[in-house]
């Protein structure tokens, strides 16, 4: 029991999880409320539920950051296809004779993640086919993207009276969001997908040392192609999700800096810019810690928009205790049972 | 061993090229032939820019005038100077994400402080002095915490972003007398062309860097550290001061394109600058700087600009073209200028 | 020969890195107005001495004097600053500057607090001319050869006055006129009073410019010589050596004869394979069940060759055929589908995956054939691993212990176990023993020894020509880059390779 423990306090989720308990913890001192869930109309309500809500769409993003950033890739267009997916969906179902009728909201739904899909591959094509470093190819769609959002929305805020579609961002089942069974449901789809098959350990390998995996007759090209594709899919049910909660398309401010975020969360979550080893449940925790945080900023009265600097307290703090510097001061503070990771020396 | 003489007529880099013995016609001939392919993504930029002025040109009556492109220059004084900084990074091998989030703190900041009754000569190398401040942390956390540029400045955004909120939420309208004589005055140049005080500012900021990238040491190791900072360390060149310093430049162009867009909207605003840093980039990247590091010149980053701003200008003027055109233009031509840099990778290295 | 007082002395200099004694008490002392050959086989610690006289590993025990002084230095700047200035193999500079820029680089004239280019570029050309490099200096670096960058690095070294040039591997990639210009230069450096030591692999050029040689072997101070005093032959032994305790180790394998082989296809045949600046064209045949040796000094193109056969490196000429149908090996993928598997000597490189446990990185070759969506049961790879971790003896036996922190013998093992785990029909072994204790060596030879005898074709490179003629049935002798010969079976005596890779079979 002590073992788990001290393995917990050194694994690089521990602060991050710290961090999240204090939130909870800071908001529930200032509302004794706050941990309560009641029950309405069969639905549950609550800060935690909100918290659950709010995180489905950034959670989304960042499990398809999580994969991409383990292959020592990165996406920045994810935003730009969070806008491009509602802006489609909206269109579709604003120009249809029958926006009400299930079947045209599921053709909707189809088309936006079947173009996110392609605008995926777009991106995995430049990376993994051409060569050219993921930061500027993804760049190229990040800023094209939302020009293209607009094309398809003619410039306005597309709105759209559809109640199926509402279903996907602000509809109940069972008790609990929609939006959070769907994210749940994707969560543990890329679990299954990573951990149950071996692609989750081959995209570490190829993210870790690309030379030592070629060599092992690891196929790099399809498993980078694959989680740019993933990456892009996901944002583009998360633009479903986002635009479903205000039935319009926006396609200026729709997933605005979520890919800002998203990487944050997988970065807080412990997870390595460099490549190499992820963790889901890391990526989960960091997308519910900025969550938290914004909603402890409105919580606690804050004007919202004071959020980004409590974001970059936070960031900067879990990044100077993630920084190789500060964990080396911090492990030699500690008894040195545990032999330190020896930095390899390149022999002669 | 063939020597070749390097004289590219407005050259970007000149300084670092000038020309020693007079040549003979066939050596410049040679020389035009066997251009310095550190020019060519630049030379690329230009014949695009030119080709656009041709465009439009042809288009529309009245679009080589004096008016139109001083009002280029001019419209685009603080996205020059944030290029400028941004190049710096960029050269080096890293990246800078912080830089609108910065024109918009230190916009609001000066607004504010004019609001209280500041002096101008106070609150202007004030609102500059935060950017550098902002840089140098920025710097730290690469250099010391070696945390990666990314998320570095990523954090710095959030903060600066956060600052300008603290600051003021709502838009400060700006009556200072300097401000306002700095916006209202125009200097013309001949008939149709004028400069004014932004412009003059931002053009110096180039002429600084350009002097600083190509004269003086630490410049050179700028260049050392993108070209390799492994190589640059044996070399024993000053690394880390090097490092820490880019930042602090990129922070105070930032710091500086916040005053010049505070003069150019006569307010401050905590909403300003929302993906300015991504046009900064595309800019730098657009004029020719390799996003890998080590090769790339201020006045690449310059035409840049100035092709971003004409994207502007002509979808402008052909009216019918809605405004997101701009974004797809620049993406478009941003994958085309990345694509021709990694064919001329592979071909170098065949 | 006078004797000058020395400006480098280096005492009982000891280096251990974690599992492995990289230097054990070794000597070194270099003079003024010398040219000192620093000789050894792969591993035998002469990066690992140039590294600690330059200040980029610290020494664990013994003394460094640098002009009477003592010194420790922190790092390659203060090294530098000294007077010591290093080329390394792989040319430090910046490939994106000019000439001028690389030999000033920090040391430019300046004028008004401004660089002054024009003076810059008169040093640099008359640093450049001292060398008789005749190039213009407002070139880039990157339009030179590599002989060329190697010239403009030195003029570097010597812009700071150096008194010591220590030059590591500087000839590897330049052809016989780069080398003469290089050495013209040496010869000009040495009678200036400048210090030089050398390290290349070629014995000829060793020969030619060296006063005298301090050989290394596995970490330990062979002896210091006079070049004109010592012959080639006992030079190529004293750095080869006989590891008696590894030969004690090793049971005598015995050789199965592989007689019938006349009648019998090749599993792999490579004929005129090549690649332009890596290997020559050669042919070879691997038989099923024998180990074939490649023996030859560093550099001599064994890697090149292995890495041909395993499309790791795509040849540019020539063909393969495997099992008697002719193929491409395109990538290591393609080979791998043909049961060829490789281990390439740069374990931390491209072997190692450092942060994935043991366990995986045994199934990652298994695993990455069978692609990521059919996923090998825990059941099966913890037979598979457990079977590897017990027959190979691979300590500690945890198999979710993280690869990075097991020793370098360990590894190895894990790394033998992954590719044994995807049952290969021929194995290519590229120093298998390297930079290994002596226990895990004789383990691993003894297992070559076992695959091959049931039934496995073998390919085994090493850095110790003893361990090659223990093990292999046939050897393939190279010398520059070209497969000079093929001795076969029992007549295989060590003098004879050995006066093949010194000589070329010419003499």
């Amino acid at each position: 029991m002590k073992d788990a423990l001290t393995t917990f306090t050194r694994s690089r989720i521990f602060w991050p999880v710290v961090a999240l308990v204090a939130l909870l913890v800071a908001n529930t001192l200032k509302t004794s409320s706050f941990l309560s869930v009641r029950v309405q109309d069969g639905h549950l309500f609550g800060a935690l539920v909100d918290i659950a809500r709010n995180s489905s769409p950034l959670l989304l993003v960042a499990l398809g950051m999580t994969l991409v950033i383990a292959t020592r890739g990165i996406d920045l267009s994810v935003g730009a296809v969070v806008a491009i997916s509602g802006a489609v969906a909206c269109s579709f179902i604003a120009s249809s004779p029958d926006p009400a009728s299930p079947v045209t909201v599921l053709t909707a739904v189809g088309i936006a993640v079947g173009l996110s899909l392609v605008l995926g591959v777009w991106n995995g094509f430049l990376v993994s086919v051409v060569g050219i470093q993921p930061i500027i190819a993804t760049l190229v769609l990040m800023t094209a993207g939302r020009g293209i959002a607009m094309l398809i929305t003619g410039g306005q805020i597309t709105t759209v009276n559809s109640p199926p579609f509402k279903t996907i961002g602000s509809g109940f089942w069972l008790g609990l969001p929609v939006s959070v069974w769907i994210a749940g449901l994707v969560f543990v789809a890329v679990a299954v997908l990573t951990r149950r098959t071996a692609l989750g350990m081959l995209l570490e390998s190829v993210g870790i040392n690309p030379s030592a995996s070629r060599l092992a007759g690891v196929h790099a090209r399809t498993l980078i192609w694959t989680a740019y594709a993933l990456a892009a899919t996901f944002a583009g049910i998360a633009g479903l999700m986002i635009s479903s909660n205000v039935m319009a398309a926006d396609a200026n401010n729709a997933g605005l800096f979520i890919e800002l975020d998203a990487i944050l969360a997988v970065v807080i979550g412990g997870t390595s810019l460099a490549g190499g080893k992820f963790s889901l449940s890391g990526t989960l925790v960091g997308v519910l810690v900025i969550v938290t945080l914004t909603l402890t900023v409105t919580i606690l009265g804050v004007p919202p928009s004071v959020t980004p600097l409590f974001k970059a307290v936070v960031v900067i703090a879990v990044c100077l205790l993630q920084s190789p510097v500060v964990r080396a001061k911090l492990a030699a503070r500690r008894r040195p049972a545990v032999v330190a990771p020896v930095p390899a020396k390149v022999g002669a | 061993m063939i020597t070749h003489e390097l004289e590219p007529a407005p050259s970007p880099a000149g300084g670092a090229q000038p020309s020693g013995a007079a040549g003979g016609t066939l050596t410049r001939v040679a020389s035009a032939l066997r251009l310095d392919r550190r020019y060519i993504p630049v030379i690329g930029t230009l014949v695009v820019l030119l080709g656009m002025f041709a465009l439009g040109a042809s288009r529309y009556e009245n679009f080589l005038s004096g008016r139109v492109i001083s009002n280029l220059l001019i419209n685009n004084s603080y996205l020059v100077v944030l290029a400028v900084g941004m190049t710096f990074v960029i050269i080096a091998g890293g990246i800078d994400l912080s830089v609108g989030a910065v024109v918009a703190l230190s916009g609001i900041t000066a607004a504010s402080l004019f609001q209280s009754g500041w002096p101008a000569v106070v609150v202007i190398p004030l609102v500059i002095l935060i950017g550098s401040v902002l840089g140098l942390v920025v710097g730290v956390m690469v250099h010391v915490f070696e945390i990666q540029p990314f998320i570095a400045t990523l954090a710095a955004m959030f903060l600066a972003r956060g600052l300008a909120y603290v600051v003021s939420l709502s838009s400060i309208p700006i009556t200072d007398e300097t401000i306002v004589w700095l916006s209202s005055t125009r200097i013309p140049l001949g008939e149709t062309w004028s400069l004014t005080p932004s412009g003059i500012i931002a053009l110096l900021v180039v002429a600084i860097a350009f002097v600083v990238l190509h004269y003086t040491r630490f410049g050179r190791t700028v260049y050392a550290i993108g070209g390799g900072e492994q190589s640059a360390v044996l070399m024993g060149l000053p690394v880390a001061r090097t490092k820490v310093l880019i930042y602090v430049i990129s922070g105070t162009c930032a710091g500086i394109a916040g005053f010049l867009f505070t003069v150019f909207s006569r307010s401050g605003y905590s909403l300003t600058g929302v993906g300015m840093e991504l046009d900064a980039i595309a800019a730098v990247v657009i004029g020719g700087t390799l996003l890998t590091g080590g090769s790339g010149f201020v006045l690449g980053s310059v035409l840049g600009v100035l092709v971003l701003g004409l994207i502007q200008t002509i979808i402008t003027f052909e009216g019918t073209l809605s405004s997101w055109w701009t974004r797809i233009v620049i993406g478009a031509l941003l994958l085309a200028f990345v694509v021709i840099q990694r064919l001329l990778l592979v071909r170098r290295r065949v | 020969m006078s004797h000058p007082t020395p400006v480098v002395e280096m005492r009982g200099i000891s280096i251990e890195f974690p599992g492995v004694k990289a230097l054990q008490d070794v000597d070194f002392t270099l003079r003024p107005g010398e040219v000192h050959a620093l000789m050894g086989e792969n591993g035998a610690g002469k990066s690992t001495l140039i590294k600690a006289l330059t200040g980029v590993y610290a020494i664990d025990s013994g003394s460094i004097v640098v002009d009477g002084a003592p010194h420790t230095f922190a790092g390659p700047a203060a090294a530098q600053a000294a007077g010591i200035s290093t080329v390394y193999q792989e040319v430090n500079l910046c490939a994106n500057l000019t000439v001028a820029e690389n030999v000033m680089l920090g040391h430019e004239p300046r004028r008004l607090g401004a660089i002054d280019w024009r003076a810059t570029r008169r040093a640099a050309a008359e640093h450049l001319a001292r060398l008789d490099l005749d190039i213009d200096p407002a070139s880039l670096l990157s339009s030179h050869s590599i002989a060329v960058q190697q010239l403009v690095a030195i003029s570097r070294a010597m812009v700071v006055d150096a008194k010591v040039l220590i030059l590591d591997e500087p000839t590897s990639s330049l052809d016989a006129d780069e080398v003469r210009q290089l050495f013209a230069v040496m010869r000009s450096l040495r009678s200036r009073g400048v210090a030089i030591l050398f390290v290349s692999h070629f014995l000829e050029q060793v020969y030619e410019i060296s006063d005298r040689m301090t050989i290394l072997r596995n970490g330990r101070l062979v002896g210091e010589y006079a070049t004109a005093e010592l012959p080639r032959l006992e030079l190529v032994s004293k750095m080869i050596g006989t590891s008696l305790e590894v030969l004690e180790k090793l049971e005598e394998a015995p050789k199965r004869s592989v007689a019938a082989r006349a009648d019998t296809q090749p599993y792999l045949r490579a004929i005129g394979l090549g690649r332009r600046g890596a290997i020559e064209p050669f042919d070879l045949d691997v038989y099923a069940g024998e180990v074939v040796g490649l023996a030859g000094l560093l550099g001599s193109g064994r890697t090149e060759l292995a890495r041909l056969l395993t499309g790791a490196d795509r040849a540019d000429a020539g063909q393969v055929e495997v099992e008697g149908t002719t193929t491409r090996l395109r990538t290591p993928r393609t080979a791998l589908g043909h049961k060829i598997a490789f281990s390439s000597e740069d374990r931390k490189g491209e072997g190692v995956i450092g942060d994935l446990t043991v366990r995986e990185n045994i199934m990652l070759g298994l695993q990455a054939e069978r692609g990521w969506a059919r996923r090998i049961s825990a059941k099966r790879a913890d037979e598979v691993v457990t079977k590897y971790v017990e027959a190979l003896g691979i300590r500690p036996a945890d198999p979710d212990a993280l690869l990075r922190n097991l020793s370098g013998g360990n590894q190895q093992k894990v790394l033998l176990a992954r590719w044994l785990a995807t049952a290969p029909r021929l194995l290519v072994l590229d120093e298998p023993t390297r930079g290994i204790d002596v226990g895990a060596k004789a383990e691993i030879q003894r297992l070559v020894a076992e695959l091959a005898a049931d039934g496995m074709a073998v390919v085994f490179i090493s850095a110790e020509l003893e361990e090659v003629l223990r093990l292999s049935h046939r050897i393939a002798v190279l010398r520059d880059r070209v497969k000079i010969a093929e001795v076969t079976g029992d007549e295989v005596e060590l003098d004879q390779v050995v006066e093949l890779i010194a000589s070329g079979g010419r003499s």
